[in-house]
C-alpha cells in the first residue's frame, strides 16, 4: 500500500492523476482524460478502482488502455488496482475535451464536429483541414486507418488527413 | 482430441442476447473474410472496420449474456465452443460473401434493420442493453450509409454491376423476413419493456430499402415467401464451414491464449 498516512481522498486524487496520464495507444497525443474515457476513480480499503468507458464497441485499444492503467498504478505503489468497464451512459465524441480537440488538430487529425447528433452523422459536413485550416475539403473514404476515423483530403493544400468521426 | 461444446441455460434473456450477438459475430466474420481481397484499399479498410464494429457489439452482448447466465461461460466460450446447432443467428448473415455486390446487398439489408433496431433498443428498460444499443446505433448508421451508397452506385452503374446487384437482391430477399420474426419468449421480453417488437420495424425498414433500391434503378422481388430457422439453430450448410474456420484454433489447441 502507498502510505497509511494519506487519506482516501488524497489517494484518490493521486490515483486519478496517474490514470489520467495514460494515453490512447492509437492517438498517443491524447490522454484517456482528454478523451473522456476515464470516468471514475475510487478508493475502497486502500485499493484503487478505476472505471473506464469504451469508445467504440470494437475498439481494440480498450484492453491496452486497461493494462496501461494497471501498470501505471502498480508502478506508483497502488497494488492490484481494479479496472472495470462501464457501458452506461455510452461514450460520445462530445466528451473529448477542448484541450483534446486542440491536441488532435495539432497532431494532424481533424477533431469531431460538436454535438454527436444524427444531423452530424448525416448532415452536410464542413470538416476543416487540420494542416491549413481550409474548409475546402472532401471525403475520400468513410473508414480510415481505424474505425473511428474517416479519410479526407484538403483541396487547398492537397494534403490527405484523418477526421475523427462523430459518435 | 475433441473439445466438448458448452451447455447453456437458455433463459429468454440469454437466448435473446445470444441471437443478437451471433448475428453480429457471424456477419462480422463474413466481412473480415474480405480483408486483403476487396476491390480497392478504401473498401478493404471499410469492410474490416465494419467487421470490427460488429465483433465489438458481439463481445458486449456475449459478455452480458455470460453475466446473466452465471453458468461459467464467457464471450470466448460462446464464440468458440458451440456447435452449429447452438448458434442462433439469422440465416441472412451466414450467407456467403459471393461477389462484392452480394456482400453489399446483404450488408444493406442487415444495416437498414440494425439501424432501426438499435435506435429503438436505446429505450430498453434493461440499462445494459440500452447502453449497448446507444453505441451500436451510431455504428449501424455508418454501415447503412456506406452500403446504401454502394447499392446506388452498383445498381445505377454498368449493366454488369446492375445485373449482379439485382441477382443478389433476388437471392437474398427470402432471408430478410427472419429479422422481423419473434417467438413467445421474445414476446414476453417485449411485454416487459426489455426488448422491442421487431415486427414493428418491418414497415420503416421496407421504406428505407424501397427508397434506396429505386434510386439504384433496381427492383424488389414480389415473392414474399420467407425462409427462417436460424433463430432456433436450423442453419444452412454455410454456417458449419464458417465455424470450422472461426473455431479451428480453439478446437485444435483447447484453451490456447495469445
Ligand atoms: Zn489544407
Amino acid at each position: 500500500m502507498v502510505t497509511a498516512t494519506l487519506s482516501d481522498a488524497d489517494l484518490r486524487q493521486r490515483a486519478w492523476e496517474i490514470a489520467a496520464r495514460v494515453v490512447d495507444p492509437e492517438i498517443p497525443v491524447l490522454t484517456i482524460a482528454d478523451l473522456g474515457v476515464l470516468r471514475e476513480v475510487a478508493v475502497r480499503d486502500g485499493r484503487v478502482e478505476v472505471a473506464i468507458t469504451p469508445t467504440y464497441s470494437g475498439c481494440p485499444a480498450m484492453d491496452m488502455i486497461a493494462l496501461e492503467i494497471d501498470l501505471a498504478l502498480e508502478r506508483e505503489g497502488f497494488l492490484h488496482p481494479k479496472i472495470r468497464t462501464v457501458l452506461s451512459p455510452a461514450w460520445t465524441t462530445d466528451w473529448i475535451s477542448e484541450d483534446g480537440r486542440r491536441k488532435l488538430r495539432e497532431y494532424g487529425i481533424a477533431p469531431p464536429l460538436a454535438a454527436s447528433s444524427r444531423r452530424a452523422l448525416f448532415g452536410v459536413q464542413q470538416v476543416a483541414c487540420p494542416q491549413c485550416g481550409s474548409a475546402n475539403t472532401e471525403l475520400l473514404s468513410e473508414f480510415g486507418s481505424t474505425s473511428c476515423k474517416a479519410l479526407w483530403r484538403c483541396k487547398s493544400c492537397r494534403e490527405p488527413f484523418d477526421y475523427f468521426k462523430c459518435h | 482430441m475433441t473439445v466438448a461444446n458448452i451447455q447453456i441455460s437458455e433463459t429468454p434473456l440469454v437466448l435473446y442476447l445470444l441471437r443478437r450477438a451471433d448475428d453480429a459475430l457471424i456477419l462480422g466474420h463474413r466481412l473480415s473474410e474480405w480483408c486483403g481481397h476487396a476491390p480497392m484499399l478504401e473498401e478493404d479498410m471499410a469492410l474490416a472496420n465494419m467487421g470490427l464494429d460488429l465483433l465489438g457489439q458481439a463481445r458486449e452482448l456475449y459478455s452480458y449474456a455470460a453475466k446473466i447466465e452465471a453458468n461459467g461461460n464467457d464471450e470466448d466460450k460462446f464464440a468458440y465452443l458451440r456447435e452449429v446447432g447452438q448458434y442462433r443467428n439469422l440465416l441472412l448473415v451466414e450467407q456467403p460473401n459471393g461477389d462484392f455486390a452480394r456482400t453489399m446487398v446483404r450488408q444493406f439489408f442487415y444495416a437498414a434493420f440494425a439501424d432501426l433496431y438499435w435506435r429503438a433498443m436505446m429505450r430498453s428498460r434493461d440499462a445494459s442493453l440500452a447502453a449497448i444499443a446507444a453505441k451500436s446505433e451510431k455504428e449501424s448508421a455508418y454501415h447503412l450509409r456506406h452500403s446504401s451508397e454502394w447499392i446506388v452506385r452498383l445498381g445505377d452503374g454498368t449493366a454488369e454491376s446492375h445485373a449482379r446487384a439485382q441477382g443478389a437482391i433476388d437471392d437474398l430477399w427470402a432471408f430478410t423476413g427472419e429479422m422481423f420474426w419473434l417467438d413467445d419468449r421474445e414476446r414476453a421480453l417485449v411485454d416487459a419493456g426489455i426488448a422491442i417488437d421487431a415486427a414493428s420495424l418491418r414497415a420503416p425498414w421496407l421504406k428505407t430499402i424501397t427508397n434506396v433500391v429505386s434510386e439504384a434503378t433496381l427492383t424488389l422481388p414480389t415473392n414474399n415467401w420467407m425462409q427462417q430457422g436460424g433463430r432456433s439453430g436450423q442453419h444452412s450448410e454455410h454456417l458449419g464451414h464458417l465455424l470450422s474456420e472461426l473455431q479451428s484454433m480453439q478446437r485444435t489447441f483447447p484453451g490456447a491464449t495469445w
